[in-house]
Order: C-alpha cells, then sequence, then structure tokens
C-alpha cells in the first residue's frame, strides 16, 4: 500500500522522532550533570562546614561553654544524627535559603548576600561590557594582521594579563590614577554624600540614577566604578583577545576563506561574514567563562577598592571565621559559576552541530 | 642530504670540535640510543631557543632559582631584622638598594629570601597535583567502561568548581599557614591533569607497541607505569609549567589576603598587602614584591609557551 512519498513521510517522521530522543537524552544528561555538580558543591561546604578543625559547636558557643550547654547545642546543630541525614537536612536547608546567621553582621548570610551581590554583578558586568567591546576586535584584527605590530600587542595583551597579580595591578591603578593624577574617585561605591540617594530598583546604582535621572549620582558612582571595572575588564581583554585571536587564525587557514577571497568578495565581508560568523558560538561559550571568571576575580579586586560586594563580605568573614558566612558565599559564587559554566556547555551543543 | 659522519667523531681519543659535535647530534643514522635521544633533544633545544621571550623566560627562571639557593648567603642584611630608625627608606640608597618597608626591614632582602619561599610553594604544588592527575587520567583512559565515567565525570564537577573561592574556603577552614594553602590550591588544581593525561592516554592505547606489550604478556599496571605514563609526562609537564604562573598569583592571593605564610615570613604576596598602609607615602613597599610576583608569573608564562611550541607542535600558532 506504502507508495513512495507516505515511505518518505514515514522517514522523516522516524528521524524527527529520533531527533526528539537524542535531544531529550542530551538534556536529561545535562540536567543530570546539573545536579550532581551542585550536590557536589554543597558536599564539600558541608564537609568544610562540619569536618575541617573547628568544631561548630564551639565556634558558636565559644571554648568556655558547660558541658550541658554544649550538649544542647550539638543536640540542637543536629549533629548528633548520621552523617548522610545531616547532609539531606543541610541541602533542605540551603535550597530553602537557610545558610544560617552571620556571626559578623548577626543578620542571616543570605540576607547580607542579597544585600552585597548586586554591587558584585554591576562591577563584573561593566567589566565584561567592556572586555568584550575592546577585547574581541582585538583578537581579530590581531589574527588578520598576523605577525604585524597590533598582533604583537595583543600577545603583550594577553600576557601580562595571565601574569600580573590583579590585588597589585590594583593597587598600581589606586596610586596612579587616584592618587597621582586624580582621574577617578577613590575606593567605595559612592561618596557618602549621594549615599541612598536613588531607590534602589535594579541593584545597579549606575542604572537605578540614571532611572531616577539623578545625574550628579550617576557621574559619581560612575567615577569610582571606573577603575575596578577597567583593572577587571584588562583580564578579559587579556583572555578574550587571546581566545579570538586563536579561533580567527584557525578559521583564515581553512579552504572555504580563499574560495571566499577569490569569489571576490570585499575582505571585510570575508572576515566578519564568513570566518567571524563560524566563530561566534565558541566565542559566545569563551565569553560567558570570563564573565564567571570576573565573578572570581571581583573577590581580590574589592578588597583593594573597599567595594561593597560579595568579594569584601566573603573576605571580611574569612578572616573572623565566620564560617556560616564564608560558605554561604562559597555557595552562591560556587553556584552562579557552575550555572554558566554548565549553560556555556548546553549553550555549544546546542548551536554548534559537531559538538552534538 | 645525508650528513658528514666521518670516523673522527667515533674516534673518542681526538678531542672533537664543535662542529663534529653538531654533525653527531644532527645526524640521521644515530648509532646508539643516547645519540638518538641526545640529538633529539639537541633538535628541541634548536627550537626552542629559535624564540627569544621563552629565552628570556628561561633566563629570569634561572636567576629565580640562583637566587632562591645562594642569594641569601650573597645578601649580607636579616630579612627579619627591624631597624625603626630607617623605616620606609626610598630605593636607591647605598645600604638599601630597593629601600626599607615600615618596619625598617630590607625589601631587597626579603626579597631574595621570599624567592625561596614562593618557588618552594609553586613546586610541592605541582608534585602535588600532577602525580594525583597522570593517575587519575591515565586510569581512566585505559580501563575505560565504568570507571572511565565515573572519574571523568568527577573530574568535569571539580572543573566546574571556582577554583580561587574554593581555594580561599579551604584556607579558611584550615586556618592560615604555607602548608594549608598548598593543600588548598592542590585541592582545586588536579583537574584540568586528569583530563589531559587522558586524552594523551587514549590516543596511545590504540599503539602497536602496546598491542605488542599486551601480546607478550606484560601486565595492565606494567603498561601504564612503564609505557603510558612516560608518554604522558612531556605534555603534562608542559602543562605544568604554564600552569606554575596560577599558582604563583594564586599563592601570592592568599597570602595578600593573609592566609599563606604569617608575618613576619617574607612571602611576596604578603609584603604587597602590608605595603598597602603605606601606599600614597612609599610606592616601592608594595610595588617591588609586585613586581617580583609579576616578573616569575611572566617567566613561567614565556617558558611554557615555548615548550609547548617544542613539544606540542599541534597547538602552535
Amino acid at each position: 500500500m506504502s507508495t513512495p512519498l507516505t515511505a518518505l513521510g514515514r522517514l522523516r517522521a522516524l528521524t524527527a522522532r529520533r531527533r526528539g530522543v537524542r535531544w531529550t537524552l542530551a538534556l536529561a544528561r545535562w540536567a543530570a550533570m546539573l545536579v550532581i555538580t551542585f550536590t557536589g558543591l554543597l558536599a564539600i561546604t558541608f564537609f568544610i562546614g562540619r569536618k575541617i578543625p573547628i568544631d561548630p559547636v564551639l565556634a558558636i558557643l565559644g571554648d568556655r561553654a558547660s558541658a550541658s550547654a554544649y550538649a544542647a547545642a550539638r543536640l540542637e546543630l543536629g549533629l548528633d544524627k548520621p552523617l548522610i541525614e545531616q547532609f539531606i537536612i543541610y541541602v533542605r536547608d540551603v535550597l530553602h535559603g537557610h545558610l544560617g546567621m552571620s556571626l559578623l553582621t548577626a543578620n542571616p548570610v543570605i540576607d547580607d548576600i542579597r544585600r552585597v551581590f548586586p554591587a558584585t554583578l554591576e562591577l563584573a558586568t561593566l567589566s565584561i561590557i567592556v572586555g568584550v567591546a575592546i577585547g574581541v576586535p582585538l583578537g581579530v584584527i590581531a589574527a588578520v594582521r598576523h605577525n604585524r605590530w597590533i598582533d604583537h600587542v595583543a600577545r603583550v595583551v594577553g600576557l601580562i594579563g595571565s601574569s600580573v597579580p590583579v590585588f597589585w595591578l590594583a593597587l598600581m591603578g589606586l596610586l596612579l590614577f587616584y592618587a597621582r593624577l586624580h582621574w577617578v574617585s577613590g575606593p567605595g561605591r559612592i561618596d557618602p554624600v549621594y549615599d541612598g540617594m536613588v531607590d534602589t530598583k535594579t541593584g545597579s546604582l549606575l542604572v537605578d540614577s540614571l532611572i531616577a535621572g539623578e545625574w550628579d549620582v550617576f557621574a559619581n558612582a560612575f567615577s569610582h566604578i571606573v577603575l575596578p571595572a577597567g583593572i577587571l575588564a584588562f583580564y578579559s581583554i587579556a583572555y578574550l583577545s587571546r581566545m579570538t585571536r586563536s579561533f580567527m587564525l584557525d578559521q583564515l587557514s581553512q579552504e572555504y576563506v580563499t574560495t571566499a577571497r577569490a569569489k571576490g568578495l570585499s575582505e571585510r565581508r570575508v572576515i566578519w561574514r564568513h570566518a567571524f560568523g563560524n566563530i561566534a558560538v565558541p566565542l559566545l561559550t569563551v565569553i560567558a567563562l570570563a564573565y564567571s571568571y570576573l565573578l572570581e576575580g571581583s573577590v581580590l579586586t574589592e578588597i583593594v577598592f573597599a567595594w561593597p560586594g560579595i568579594g569584601s563580605y566573603l573576605t571580611g568573614a574569612l578572616l573572623n571565621a565566620d564560617m556560616n558566612a564564608v560558605l554561604g558565599s562559597t555557595l552562591v559564587i560556587g553556584a552562579t559559576f557552575i550555572t554558566l559554566n554548565l549553560l556555556t556547555d548546553a549553550l555549544y551543543r546546542v548551536f554548534d552541530p559537531r559538538a552534538r | 642530504m645525508s650528513l658528514p659522519t666521518d670516523d673522527s667523531t667515533q674516534d673518542w681519543s681526538m678531542k672533537p670540535t664543535p662542529r663534529q659535535w653538531k654533525a653527531w647530534l644532527l645526524t640521521d643514522t644515530p648509532a646508539s640510543r643516547r645519540q638518538a635521544a641526545l640529538g633529539r633533544a639537541y633538535r628541541r633545544w634548536r627550537q626552542f631557543s629559535r624564540n627569544p621571550l621563552s629565552l628570556f623566560g628561561l633566563a629570569i627562571l634561572l636567576l629565580l632559582i640562583a637566587v632562591a639557593a645562594f642569594g641569601p648567603m650573597l645578601v649580607s642584611e636579616d630579612p627579619l631584622r627591624q631597624v625603626l630608625a630607617e623605616r620606609l627608606m626610598p630605593p636607591g640608597t647605598a645600604t638599601h638598594w630597593f629601600g626599607t618597608d615600615q618596619l625598617g626591614r630590607d625589601i631587597l632582602s626579603r626579597l631574595v629570601h621570599g624567592a625561596r619561599l614562593t618557588l618552594s610553594i609553586a613546586i610541592l604544588v605541582v608534585v602535588l597535583v600532577v602525580p594525583v592527575g597522570l593517575l587519575i587520567g591515565t586510569t581512566s583512559g585505559f580501563c575505560g567502561g565504568f570507571v572511565d565515567t565515573v572519574l571523568m565525570r568527577l573530574t568535569d564537577v571539580a572543573l566546574a568548581f571556582p577554583k580561587i573561592v574554593l581555594a580561599l574556603a579551604f584556607a579558611a577552614a584550615l586556618g592560615p599557614g604555607v602548608l594549608n594553602a598548598v593543600i588548598a590550591i592542590s585541592i582545586t588544581a588536579w583537574p584540568p591533569y586528569a583530563r589531559l593525561a587522558r586524552a594523551e592516554t587514549l590516543r596511545l592505547v590504540q599503539a602497536d607497541f602496546i598491542h605488542v606489550a599486551r601480546l607478550q604478556g606484560a601486565s595492565p599496571a606494567r603498561i601504564l607505569l612503564r609505557y603510558i605514563v612516560p608518554l604522558c609526562s612531556s605534555s603534562v609537564l608542559v602543562r605544568a609549567t604554564i600552569d606554575m604562573a596560577g599558582i604563583i598569583l594564586a599563592v601570592a592571593g592568599l597570602g595578600f589576603l593573609g592566609l599563606g605564610a604569617q608575618p613576619p615570613s617574607p612571602e611576596w604576596g604578603y609584603m604587597v598587602a602590608s605595603g598597602r598602609n603605606v601606599l600614597l607615602d612609599a610606592w616601592w613597599v608594595a610595588t617591588i614584591p609586585g613586581l617580583a610576583i609579576l616578573f616569575v608569573s611572566l617567566a613561567f608564562n614565556l617558558l611554557g609557551d615555548g615548550l609547548r611550541d617544542v613539544f606540542d607542535p599541534r597547538h602552535g600558532g
């Protein structure tokens, strides 16, 4: 009965279904990876919190607590239960946003993080925007002008970017641009005079002040953020230009580029439409990675600039053995990092047919 | 073109000229295993030394090693001796070339003693991490199947973690100190080595000489340790050289936060941190140790890039 047409139709349906199955499988795999990685992160923070030298009970009560108070606190923390049960309780707490109380600020850690995280995000986001705007074109031009002076510039930037300690560069920036040249404002996010002048809507002072139309506040906030963001952006520029350059060199040596040139296409079209079009997907994943590195790099930068973000919060807690705050911040930064990492991975698989 | 293999190169009673040495090293028909190995090493050196930047990196590192080994004997000043009358002296004075810090300690002497600390920490991390990565990676690639899946998922999970933040958390929990900083960094540094070793192993396992060894009755452990691990090591070591730069930055970062070597030890990251408070009055206290970190880290990057070009031409360009 089957005419060729319906056979073809059936074949199409079959491949479509197969593709559907493959997609579902890939998605399930990805979700499993996400769950496993998060569990791993939780296991590490749990392990650090419970098993490493500082006794959690003594950390709360101090070492002069009576035996009965000690036992009561132990019971309250659930430390008498089997380890696996403790872990399950811990995971449940984290999923409900219970990260414990901070010893230093006496607030719930989750509230503290909610307060400080936007400052870090603002810094990292501005840095990545600058990093992409300069790093990607630099990488492309360096590849096109291979072994010319611009290529050497890109190489030197890349080398220094992977060799210079961020905290030192930040100090040098402060010394030069703030103390000597007075081009920018000093440490902090905004001058105290302007503090609290605009309502918090997005958490980004720049955006909030623009929404409120407060130009003075915007200008002040900008003069504070421009140096730390510039320092962090330098690292993104170094990383992104290096990756872009190597991706582009790879593409430009391929035959389709020669073909496109032989067809008489303009050089601009060959480079930006053909070659650059082909590196867009890996580039996007590299940019996401660069963003997650920035979240990490901001920890050391924030201290130097007294930037009230999660990095300052984390290190303040570190030095005062405020473990709930340390582990809470580690979890939040880790979760953001992992999500970005795995999203990047998924993105790559969706858009690059070779990776399927 | 066949190279001249005149008899005099084989005749050890006569002292060979440099030209004959070169011919002996570059011959296409080595007479012994040793000659072949030496010849290969010489060719690699010729390729490596063609890149001035890599040579520059190598020179800085040799200088660093010399300073770490002999420097403390050459600088007379005690790195811990405080002379409060000579606080914050600028660089360039006759007795203190690099100036003094806020406690009147000689910065040059502290730098020199700190070189030993920095170098030994970086080497310690690599010594801890490389064998672990090699073991996990080669086992994973060699065994395949279930073992491979488990080990590689574990590696993927570890790779997805934020390194510096986790090292901070570990260092905070373990308490400050050099050894704890080493442990904290090592815990987060092994996954890339496992990945690399696995990839190399997968490439090697299919080779004929491995099949031959297996047919001759070599045990899996013997194949792994005698055949696969040695062949993986060159790419792993290249990777380790480049990684040294990152490790040194991480060590300095922990030191800067006060989680690494403890005062008054002359660790470079801690020296930068202590110069922070006097930055506006005495720029050199923070600047000079930072420059030292930058140069050493740069040197490892340059050397690593040069070695990679020599050992792994696939990634050149």
